[in-house]
């Protein structure tokens, strides 16, 4: 299955001209690779929808986008967590994603305010970015190189935008041990809710995404520089 | 239609391979175990065949399910202070949030963390155990297979278990913790997974589907296959 189809088998990637299933009049199958004519509307081996790789596509990828940051405000301005000291006598405090990790870092947990820090800020931040870039500059032509940095882009993202359910746990696990009556308790806030979902439609947008129009515009001929 | 090894049709596109990451057509071949397929153009790994990884994948499957069953029902963490104690199973961490309007979330997080993980579990023994046996498929083996690895990003429980040691630092102050044999438990699932991964090469198993007589459209290369 390694052959390329119209060029000479050498070795690694190489950068001439591809010959593409889109170019060939074909559709590939995304789910297992198989390839079909034009006009087929599933793949007969698995069964997986065929979809052409045109930009129509990006529209569910900014439909999830937007579902996704609009989800996102609320996350960070509401409370993830409550916690009661002694039935609130000795002070109830509410903590925001912000707040949790500024508390983690005045404890001196530095290391694991760092992971939440990352998985519920940097991330979800760099996600909405990095899928709104993919999304513009999908289908444009582009240098191979730049193709190379997109895909990179694109792998990146999707395989960390999981990675932000981690505070959604971190409440959860907590709520559910931290029950101990009058000394402490603690319970999830709104914010738990409206994050989770947040984490969930930026998995789909970047699910939407897809990749092979990243490869879309390149030019048949190499440009002379 | 009967095609040899190499062959290709580019008006039906039969014998040919398109790289699900940039669309790159590549004619296919059968390769030996231990080889690696990868994209011409992007780089993405198209094939790779290990010897006996079925057989692995079926025992790596079943020893989740077992695992699962033990993540389950044993404590997963342990709280006391002040002679306060509490012990809470997964299922405890997943009811923290059944009050009311958080309900839908209770749901999502048990799916994510025990639901779609004994799922996969389920469906690779479906989709693999006929195909290891070399009897023919079951009649959903290709839908089964897909959806399992659709549902591959939304099983969660190797996230859980960092989640975990979140909170074990932020409770760290407020009471003493002890971990139970669940977590234990959770721990060794994510080494059960990492394993099958290793294993795992999708186009293997859908030539394996295809070839052991799932009804296709006989593009499958039988001639010229030992």
């Amino acid at each position: 299955m390694s052959a390329p189809l119209d060029a000479a088998p050498d070795e690694g990637t190489h950068d001439g001209p591809v010959m593409t299933a889109h170019r060939a009049g074909l559709i590939g199958c995304r789910s297992c690779g198989r390839v079909w004519p034009e006009d087929q509307h599933r793949c007969s081996r698995c069964h997986a929808r065929l979809v052409p790789p045109d930009r129509r596509g990006l529209q569910a990828v900014w439909a999830w986008w937007f579902a996704g940051l609009i989800m996102y405000i609320p996350a960070n301005v509401f409370p993830m967590m409550r916690t009661e000291t002694f039935a609130g006598l000795m002070g109830s405090a509410e903590a925001t994603i912000m707040e949790g990790v500024i508390d983690l870092i005045k404890h001196g947990s530095y290391d694991i305010a760092a992971i939440v820090f990352v998985a519920s800020v940097i991330v979800p931040v760099g996600k909405f970015i990095a899928i709104a870039w993919l999304a513009m500059v999908a289908g444009r032509p582009a240098t191979v190189d730049q193709a190379h940095t997109r895909l990179k882009v694109y792998e990146v993202v999707e395989f960390i935008g999981r990675w932000s359910m981690i505070d959604v746990f971190v409440v959860a696990i907590l709520s559910a041990l931290v029950q101990l009556g009058f000394v402490a308790s603690i319970h999830p806030g709104p914010a738990a809710v409206s994050f989770a979902l947040s984490v969930a439609f930026t998995m789909l947008s970047a699910q939407s995404f897809d990749p092979r129009l990243i490869w879309r515009g390149l030019p048949l001929r190499r440009r002379v520089k | 239609m009967m095609m040899r090894e190499g062959q290709y049709d580019l008006d039906s596109g039969a014998g040919l391979i398109a790289c699900p990451r940039c669309d790159a057509l590549h004619v296919e071949l059968e390769l030996t175990s231990g080889e690696t397929a990868r994209c011409i153009r992007c780089g993405s790994v198209l094939a790779k065949p290990r010897a006996g990884a079925f057989v692995q994948l079926i025992a790596l499957s079943f020893t989740s399910m077992v695992l699962m069953v033990g993540a389950i029902f044993f404590p997963f963490l342990e709280i006391s202070r002040m002679g306060f104690g509490n012990a809470t199973s997964l299922f405890g961490v997943a009811l923290a949030f059944a009050d009311g309007v958080l309900l839908p979330l209770v749901l999502a997080v048990l799916v994510m963390i025990v639901g779609l993980p004994v799922l996969r579990a389920f469906l690779m023994v479906y989709t693999l155990v006929p195909l290891a046996q070399g009897r023919r498929p079951y009649r959903h083996a290709a839908d089964a297979f897909r959806l399992s690895e659709q549902l591959r990003p939304w099983s969660m429980a190797e996230i859980f278990v960092i989640g975990t040691s979140v909170a074990l630092v932020k409770v760290a102050g407020l009471a003493t913790i002890s971990l139970g044999p669940a977590f234990w438990a959770f721990c060794g699932l994510i080494l059960v997974n990492l394993a099958s991964r290793g294993f795992m090469c999708q186009t293997t198993i859908w030539d394996a589907i295809e070839d052991a007589g799932l009804p296709t459209d006989g593009r499958e290369m039988v001639e010229g296959r030992a």
